[in-house]
């Protein structure tokens, strides 16, 4: 397996000491979904979102999908990375004043410079795959939280992304529209799309994923198989943690 | 309080207030009668019998009243409306300016909305004038071949000459309100939430696409109170013209009064003027936002 992503030693300090990211290193192959865990404040966020350059680092090396970047690369490798990396946020992030539709469409258009006809057609396609088509010509302000989601990711596939990342992406959600979300994710997965998810569903996680990156105070602690990682983590740090989430 | 007190007292403020009124009039009445005029507007047919340095329709001293104070108001409406297109331009390219990633930008547009904001109108009008444009040099202190001339006779654009007078209130008018504008801009920007600039930047779409395409249109709803209290602000504060000798509707009102004594008939006129001037700007406004709100979100 090709890995898709590698992190060396990524560093980040907030103000004066403070380390949101501590020497993190890791690999993630092509087709495989990552799940990330840690308390809240742990660096989960920080590390899913510098991988697509929403943060900055100030020391290491990353290598996405073959494109390098260190602390003082340029906007313009990031915007590479950026148009084959997709990222589904915990509040969606719609764009209230498009349509669902046009939120799907607009980058491709923009960024690929493709026809409208086009992307509205397989935007469509990612609408059904969703089960959402017939909100097409909504606003995003219509449609429940679990739909905007699924917006949401309808919209971050739209790029045909080879790397897909997810930031708490059901923690704004009802209990009873979580599912929807994680099945959509679930289906995803299950074609063979490489993911990053930070979540604190365990039983996504268990079901789903092919590996457990354990982070607190901004350095990982553990990266296991979720069997290992759920019934017999290595680190006390862990297992308190998934004591208390339980 | 029961509910027949609660009437009662408000009863009782009615007739107070009628009875202040009744004593404001009556003072009026006294004192029109006194100085032998009485109140009327047949005055406004005479002729003014002073002369304008500027006048985009024609008019001689020998022209009525009532055309004299026309003139004036279209004078007036002349440097409100050209205020009112150039502060929005400079006001909107400040206010982006003030909140992009260039920090220069930022640092000189924050300085520049500092010094405006923090001296009073009057002082600046005086300064464009006396400092700006009567000091120049005398034919072209900034020229561009034909096109383009400022100098102490004020700008020539395209062969349209502006009297050094007018120059300095459209200068002195813009740049004020487009400090005020600029914070407006910077204020609506700011109010979209962080996350969309996120969620445009993880598409891989670019700084300058995004903010006209996903930033901006959500912004527009918040700029316009802002905008609409500005260019009301704008449109009074022109009347500072007096200070500088153009000739706009409260100079030539002023003069009328010097030479009539008709200050009642002539005040009547200047606030009916711009209380129907303001309530058109903000019915424009109303109607802009109501299209806005129609477009989306």
């Amino acid at each position: 397996m090709k890995p898709i992503l590698t992190a060396k030693n990524l560093t980040k300090s907030y103000a004066k000491g403070i380390l949101a990211l501590n020497k993190v290193s890791f690999t993630l192959d092509q087709g495989k979904v990552l799940v990330v865990m840690g308390p809240s404040g742990s660096g989960k966020s920080t590390l899913i979102r510098t991988i697509n350059g929403l943060e900055t680092f100030d020391e290491g090396e990353l290598n996405v999908l073959g494109i390098k970047i260190s602390a003082d690369s340029d906007e313009r490798k990031i915007q590479r990375i950026r148009r084959r990396v997709g990222m589904v946020f915990q509040q969606f992030n719609l764009f209230p004043h498009l349509s669902i539709l046009e939120n799907i469409t607009l980058a491709p258009i923009q960024v690929q410079k493709r026809n409208k006809k086009e992307a509205e057609e397989y935007g469509m396609k990612l609408l059904c795959q969703m089960g959402i088509e017939s909100h097409a010509k909504k606003y995003p302000g219509q449609l429940s939280g679990g739909e905007q989601q699924r917006v949401a990711i309808a919209r971050s596939l739209a790029l045909k992304p080879e790397l897909l990342l997810f930031d708490e992406p059901t923690s704004a959600l009802d209990p009873e529209r979580i599912n929807e979300v994680l099945d959509a994710m679930r289906r995803l997965a299950d074609q063979g799309m490489t993911m990053i998810v930070v979540t604190h569903e365990i039983k996504f996680a268990m079901e789903v994923s092919d590996q457990v990156l354990f982070i607190d105070s901004g350095k990982i602690l553990e990266i296991s198989s979720p069997e290992v990682f759920f019934s017999n983590a290595s680190h006390e740090r862990s297992r308190k943690f998934l004591n208390q989430i339980n | 309080m029961s509910k027949n007190k609660k009437k009662f007292f408000q009863i009782l403020l009615v007739f107070a207030f009628l009875g202040f009124l009744g004593i404001l009039i009556n003072n009026l009445i006294i004192n029109l009668a006194r100085t032998g005029l009485g109140f009327n507007f047949n005055w406004l047919t005479k002729p003014a019998s002073f002369s304008l340095a500027e006048h985009p329709l024609p008019y001689s001293p020998s022209d009525s009243y009532a055309w004299a104070l026309f003139i004036g108001w279209m004078n007036s409406l002349k440097v409100i409306i050209s205020s009112l297109v150039l502060a929005t331009c400079i006001g909107t390219l400040i206010g982006f300016l003030r909140v992009g990633k260039n920090s220069f930008f930022s640092i000189i547009t924050a300085g520049y909305i500092t010094v405006i904001r923090q001296t009073p109108l009057l002082i600046q009008l005086m300064c464009w004038y006396f400092v700006g444009f009567l000091n120049m040099r005398n034919n072209s202190f900034l020229s561009i071949s034909n096109i383009f001339n400022i100098s102490n006779k004020g700008i020539e654009l395209f062969g349209l000459n502006l009297s050094p007078e007018f120059s300095a209130l459209l200068f002195g008018l813009s740049i004020f309100s487009s400090a005020f504008i600029a914070e407006v801009i910077r204020g609506g920007i700011q109010s979209v939430p962080l996350g969309q600039w996120e969620a445009f930047r993880s598409l891989g779409i670019s700084e300058k696409q995004g903010f006209f395409k996903i930033i901006i249109p959500q912004a527009l709803p918040a700029f316009i109170p802002g905008l609409t209290s500005q260019y009301l602000n704008l449109a009074k504060n022109s009347t500072l013209a007096i200070a500088i000798g153009y000739s706009d509707i409260y100079a030539i009102n002023d003069t009328i009064i010097n030479q009539t004594g008709r200050a009642v008939e002539c005040f009547i006129i200047l606030l009916c003027s711009f209380l129907i001037l303001n309530l058109l700007i903000t019915k424009v406004m109303g109607i802009i936002d109501k299209s806005i709100m129609k477009s989306g979100i």
